[in-house]
């Protein structure tokens, strides 16, 4: 069973985020991890290829510092990676689910596995339009997944509860916390990892020119959320300071 | 720059300091509390192969550099000190002394269970009047139908009754100071080797800390490590090595103590604003990494050396010497930073600062280590 895995590389989920003057992220000096949502996804090909046999491939569309969440996945026990470079001044969901699609469709592949979504911009499109532009099958937010006879039955979290899905393969899988517990990668792993694959490859190579893979959407701003306002402490005696409180609860804050 | 790390380093670094900060640092106070050994720690770490990082692949380890054996025991002691000297000592004595003066056929047996961690290791060199001078030694033992009969007393040996493997030290040559010294390989089941008592420390409470009595052990003679009499030299080659390893788990533990305080003094609010805002505390901080930085590149110096074949005697001393006084004084410092809630258990570090104390005596009192470094700077 063949087995592509999408990730890619995220800010660190405790990474303290700031704005530079030019109104752009500021991603100097910030440590970078393998998007948490997509360690799920690998550790869910591992699991398959140790259950099923076949290999597990792990490409990644990003600058050069997403060959260190390509490595992690290798370190984990993955077979080999594929990694496109891609310098464009924007991308959007668009633009990286093109060249997905495309570096995967040169692949051989049974499944595609990838998280739900990213921590760090968590638009969760990218799977589902990979799968659409291979015109496969998507089931998103997955808790549950086996795979058996050319098939994959999903257990998939709805609200309130669950939904269990069919779907013939190949088709597109996205992690959600809770399919499984992703390993650390081991010492020999990481010791192995340096002498796998890693094949590198940009739009241009892929037949992609600047037009075809030209983002959409353009973000207009970035901003922080407003910092918390320190509480307010209404002072006097326990009668009066709750009618003070009432008073405030409803002509301020209007929530009474 | 002097700290760079390699690609697989830092891939390591990030693994076992994740390892370590998710399954080994939630378990610390209640291992502290208990004073029970970390079974499930070494289980996990073996799973990862961190018992065995610097042996060669072919006996079963990891086969890395010195320097990501010594990165590993620093993240581990940064979660657990107690854990941190168990992997240590397993490493730098069990497994090396094995590696170096083992033959073959003692590789087989113990190396490869010792590197993947099926077996732990433990180092018996200090008596009741041998410690700083080991050459006094006086467990004894004489060559008889094939058996070392091995008669006397070893004390503080950690990982005592949970090891499986003894590396020992004995007399076989009466009167005859350093040059009448033998190793021995002791299995935990050898008939006439028990474990005594254990000591109740004041830090490092999941290691276990014992006495090893002998009486009339049957210790067969393939099981001599290196030659007769020259047991000494097993003893001088794993010294400098271990010492970077201590030297890496007070680096460790100070580690530890100054991300305490840090997080303490900016929630800690006294006069109307965080006590991280006050410069007298500011001014302990700024020590406290200075400190903290200084000790990690003198203990990654020294690795770094042996991993290169260069000598590292001094370079060893002054990396244990300084990480270990530096344990001591960041941990004292945080415990003042965090004031009355520094003393109580309810926080960490008043079990850094007892974790401390240990890693300036051990290993080499933290006065051997000057002596030694002031023989060779007048050599």
């Amino acid at each position: 069973m063949k087995i592509v895995v999408c990730l890619k590389q995220t800010f660190d989920t405790e990474a303290k985020i700031t704005i530079n003057p030019d109104g752009k992220i500021n991603d100097q000096g910030v440590s970078l991890i393998m998007n948490p949502y997509d360690e799920f996804a690998v550790e869910e090909a591992l699991r398959l290829q140790e259950k099923n046999g076949g290999e597990v491939t792990v490409v990644s569309v990003g600058g050069a510092k997403a060959q260190d969440a390509l490595r992690q996945a290798l370190a984990m026990g993955a077979d080999k990676a594929v990694l496109v470079t891609a310098e464009l001044a924007a991308m959007d969901e668009y633009s990286t689910a093109t060249i997905l699609a495309k570096a995967i469709a040169g692949l051989e592949y049974d499944l595609i596995i990838g998280g739900f979504r990213a921590v760090d911009d968590g638009s969760a499109q990218v799977a589902g339009r990979v799968a659409e532009i291979l015109g496969l099958p998507v089931v998103n937010v997955v808790t549950k997944l086996e795979v058996a006879d050319g098939k994959a039955l999903a257990t998939r979290e709805i609200e309130g509860g669950s939904e269990v899905v069919e779907v013939p393969l190949p088709a597109v899988i996205t992690a959600q916390k809770g399919l499984n517990e992703p390993r650390y990668p081991s010492m020999k792993g990481i010791m192995k990892a340096k002498k796998k694959p890693m094949e590198k490859k940009d739009p241009a190579g892929l037949g992609l020119d600047a037009a075809a893979v030209a983002a959409r959407v353009c973000a207009l701003e970035y901003f922080l959320p407003a910092p918390r306002a320190a509480g307010k402490i209404i002072p006097g005696e326990p009668a009066e300071a709750t009618a003070a409180l009432v008073r405030a609860l409803r002509e301020e804050a209007r929530i009474i | 720059m002097p700290d760079q790390l390699t690609e697989e380093q830092i891939m390591m670094r990030d693994m076992v300091r994740k390892f370590a900060q998710n399954e080994i640092a939630p378990r610390a106070a209640e291992i502290d509390r208990t004073h029970r050994f970390p079974r499930e720690n070494l289980e996990k770490m073996a799973a990862l192969g961190l018992m065995g990082v610097p042996i060669p692949e072919e006996w079963g380890g990891a086969g890395c550099d010195f320097l990501s054996y010594i990165i590993t025991v620093e993240e581990i002691s940064r979660a657990c000190a107690s854990t941190g000297v168990i992997l240590a000592v397993h490493t730098s004595l069990g497994c090396f002394s094995t590696l170096y003066f083992g033959t073959e056929e003692q590789k087989k047996r113990y190396l490869t269970k010792l590197a993947t961690g099926e077996y732990l290791g433990a180092f018996a060199l200090t008596e009741a009047n041998a410690g700083s001078d080991p050459a006094n030694l006086s467990t004894t033992a004489r060559l008889e139908g094939g058996c070392y009969i091995v008669n006397g007393s070893k004390i503080f040996i950690t990982s005592g009754g949970e090891a499986d493997v003894y590396v020992t030290f004995v007399r076989t040559a009466p009167g005859r100071g350093y040059q009448g010294i033998t190793c021995l390989l002791v299995d935990r089941d050898t008939p006439g080797f028990t474990i005594g008592k254990k000591e109740e420390k004041m830090g490092l409470h999941g290691s276990a800390t014992t006495e090893l009595i002998f009486d009339n052990a049957r210790v067969p003679e393939e099981n001599r490590l290196g030659v007769e009499n020259e047991g000494f030299k097993v003893a001088m080659a794993l010294l400098d090595g271990g010492r970077i390893g201590i030297g890496a788990q007070g680096l460790g533990i100070a580690r530890a103590a100054l991300d305490a305080a840090l997080d303490y003094a900016k929630q800690r609010v006294q006069f109307g604003r965080p006590i991280a805002e006050h410069q007298a505390v500011q001014f302990m901080l700024a020590d406290m990494a200075t400190r903290v930085d200084a000790a990690r590149l003198l203990v990654y110096r020294a690795a770094r050396r042996r991993d290169m074949g260069l000598s590292y005697t001094k370079e060893a001393s002054m990396a244990k010497l300084y990480a270990t006084d530096t344990a001591m004084q960041v941990t004292t410092d945080a415990v003042q930073i965090l004031g009355g809630y520094g003393y109580c258990q309810e926080y960490p570090v008043e079990r850094y600062m007892r974790d401390a104390k240990i890693t300036q005596i051990y290993e080499g009192t933290n006065q051997i280590q000057r002596l030694v470094i002031a023989k060779q700077l007048l050599k």
